[in-house]
């Protein structure tokens, strides 16, 4: 004797509320054994093979791929052998939750679960969206699944936008402040939502750098000088080269770890908000024209005449509050930039060396990185030899 | 200044311009033209320059492209684009491919000016729109003038260029009045905006073009700001002017009296599709004619042709992403 089963979305952790059919890998008629893929699932943890936990022919596949749909909704139907069928008791294997979900569907409980079958020919639904908006959700990394669609079939269009809103059009010209709070918004929100970040700080010693560049300037003109900055930033890159997982970008579940350092610099503009153009290749770079860099684009920033390129390719950000900034800064990871440094106010302090109080200039520097991609131990790797690079500024 | 009375003044000055220049075509000159664009020119010019032919449309535009190729700047006048057909032999295998087939050792200055458009109750055999089959050809530029400066002026912009212009004349516009400039406003390869606007891009051409102006009024009204553009040139289509336009607006309804199916708003769709589709907030629309020869009877031919109430309708689903 046979029964029919049904096949649900499992859940595969605690926060999985939804997961994506991407493919079938079995078809009507197929006859899998437990552990065998019947699909190919993505979730918030990557692409997931779907295991069958029971022998028996697959009757039926209800849904079509590529589709979103809850946990524990039914997918397929199974045809198993009689009594082997119950999933009462659930072998130890199990998934917790998936026993859960066949138990209990999450949506409606009062239905028999049978009746629990999304429509195959449906829309995605809030995933239908215009070209201008699908665009302006990949430069703005706006999460579209979050917004309610206005047009046909629930389509989202450019006045769904929360930039782009009825009030936005009525005043003819949104405004551009408040455009760009939203992108920063829009960017530090799915920063703060999809990246587990790790922090780490360390206070260095750059008193030998301070001198270093007392000497440097000394005899140049305000316009030759150099920041400390500028060297921090030949530090920094030359310090990466060593640490691959700090440079890059986490797409797709993937990290991809960038050849070149390009850093990008945060800029606050005058009149609110941040630019954060990158200085290409700066491992390349001597200091004095890291220096001429950082000059012509906080001068460009403000103007807002910034390359496109500059605004999109950064692998790492600085962020350096300068002389008037806090002592210490964490910063929050410009997606999907894996690591951004964060540059505290340089200040006088007594450092024990060799036993003996010593006056000396230090700057807290903090690491945010994507705990994805790194752990704490390699950031801190990473803070130390930043630390020992700033020892020799004049190898730099 | 009527439209024709503009078309006029563009030929009497081409005819002053150059002593190449001549008119030929049926009824030119002792008629005046079957739409009375050349009246009193063959008295002013004679018989060598403003000439008659016999109903015989292949051999007079084979007659022009040998002249263009002997030496002259000749203005051949056919009465509609329903007529052409009859050279279009002529004007496709001879005028658009001879510079091609020579290696371009010969050129075919040549112009060819035809009617077109429905409306006046001429039924079906008088009333087509083919613009759509010249802009086709590659080897011929095909243009339009919607705007009174345009039928000044486009005509000598034809006649400079190397190669077989074609010039419709859409046959609603030749009672109507209108402001001439001074001087020509554009190349007439140009595109030029009509009308600014934010919300959605209407693009039309010659005889649809003052409908699309009035629609974008009647949309203002509304709190819709369309913009207008006028694509003047049909061969080379100017894309950048109209990319340009939908990149701004998201939105674009071409309005072309042509019948729906394979329609030159149909290629331009095509193109904002191939080159623009990450500006788009709503699917492309066409206004067109509808799939029937045109009708005799005034109330099925308006039925059947775009009209003002059509393009703002369509315009308003384009706003709500329809």
């Amino acid at each position: 004797m046979s029964k029919i089963i049904d096949v649900t979305m499992p859940s595969l952790g605690a926060d999985m509320t939804e997961g994506t059919l991407v493919e079938w890998q079995a078809k009507p008629g197929d006859t899998l054994n437990k552990g065998d893929i019947i699909a190919l699932l993505e979730t918030q943890k990557g692409m997931i093979d779907m295991e069958v936990y029971q022998q028996g022919v697959i009757t039926e596949l209800l849904l079509e791929p590529v589709v979103s749909v809850p946990v524990g909704t039914v997918m397929a139907r199974m045809s198993v052998a009689g009594e082997a069928a119950r999933p009462a008791a659930p072998e130890a294997s199990y998934p917790v939750a998936q026993a859960a979900a066949i138990k209990s569907p999450p949506v409606t409980s009062d239905q028999s679960q049978q009746t629990v079958i999304p429509q195959p020919n449906r829309p995605r639904q809030g995933l239908l969206a215009s070209p201008v908006v699908r665009k302006l959700a990949a430069e703005q990394q706006l999460d579209l699944s979050r917004l309610s669609g206005s047009g046909p079939e629930g389509a989202i269009l450019l006045r769904d936008l929360p930039a782009n809103g009825p009030e936005a059009n009525a005043a003819g010209s949104p405004d551009p402040a408040q455009a760009m709070r939203s992108a920063i918004a829009a960017a530090m929100a799915k920063s703060k939502r999809e990246i587990p970040h790790y922090y780490l700080s360390l206070e260095i010693d750059i008193t030998r750098a301070q001198r270093w560049l007392a000497d440097f300037n000394a005899e140049r003109g305000p316009e030759e000088r150099i920041l400390l900055l500028a060297l921090l930033l030949k530090a920094v890159a030359r310090s990466l080269h060593k640490y691959p997982a700090l440079n890059g970008y986490y797409q797709q579940q993937t990290f991809t770890p960038n050849s070149a350092i390009h850093i990008g610099n945060v800029i606050s503009l005058r009149e609110g908000g941040l630019v954060v153009p990158a200085i290409h290749d700066v491992d390349q770079l001597s200091v004095e024209e890291i220096m001429v860099r950082l000059r012509d684009m906080s001068e460009r920033s403000r103007r807002g005449v910034l390359r496109s390129s500059e605004l999109l390719d950064a692998s790492i950000t600085v962020s350096n509050m300068g002389e008037r900034g806090s002592d210490l800064l964490f910063g929050v990871i410009y997606p999907p930039q894996v690591a951004i440094i964060g540059i505290g106010k340089p200040r006088k302090t007594m450092l024990i060396k060799d036993d003996q109080p010593e006056l000396a200039e230090v700057v807290t520097v903090s690491l945010a990185a994507d705990h994805r991609v790194s752990d704490g131990m390699t950031g801190a790797r990473f803070l130390n030899a930043l630390a020992n690079k700033l020892q020799k500024p004049e190898k730099l | 200044m009527t439209y024709r009375e503009a078309l006029s003044a563009g030929i009497e000055a081409a005819l002053n311009a150059d002593p190449r220049t001549f008119l030929m075509g049926e009824d030119v000159g002792r008629y005046g033209g079957c739409y009375a664009v050349s009246k009193g020119l063959l008295d002013k010019y004679g018989e060598t320059r403003i000439i008659d032919t016999p109903l015989c449309e292949s051999g007079f535009v084979g007659v022009g492209i040998g002249a263009a190729l002997g030496g002259m700047r000749p203005i051949v006048e056919i009465m509609t684009v329903n007529f052409s057909l009859l050279a279009m032999d002529q004007i496709v295998n001879t005028a658009a491919t001879l510079r091609h087939m020579s290696g371009g050792q010969f050129n075919v200055p040549v112009v060819f000016r035809m009617a077109c458009g429905a409306g006046k109750q001429l039924a079906a055999q008088h009333s087509h729109s083919w613009e759509n089959l010249y802009a086709h050809i590659p080897g011929l530029k095909v243009i339009s003038p919607g705007t009174h400066t345009d039928a000044r002026f486009m005509l000598a912009q034809a006649l400079a260029d190397p190669d077989p212009v074609i010039i419709f004349e859409h046959v609603m516009l030749l009672n109507e009045s209108g402001e001439v400039a001074g001087q020509a406003e554009a190349p007439m390869e140009k595109a030029l905006v009509r009308r600014q606007g934010q919300d959605v891009s209407l693009i039309a051409y010659g005889g649809n073009l003052h409908k699309a102006q009035a629609a974008a009024g009647q949309l203002a009204a509304e709190g819709i700001s369309a913009e207008v553009v006028d694509l003047r040139c049909l061969r080379p289509l100017d894309k950048a002017t109209l990319l340009a336009s939908v990149a701004k607006t998201h939105r674009a309804v071409i309005i072309d009296e042509g019948w729906h199916s394979g329609s030159l708003a149909g290629e331009i769709s095509a193109i904002i599709m191939e080159e623009g589709f990450w500006y788009l907030d709503a699917p492309v629309k066409r206004v067109c004619s509808a799939e029937v020869p045109i009708p005799y009877p005034a109330h099925l031919e308006q039925a059947a042709i775009p009209q003002v109430e059509t393009i703002v309708a369509m315009a308003k689903a384009v706003m709500e992403g329809r």
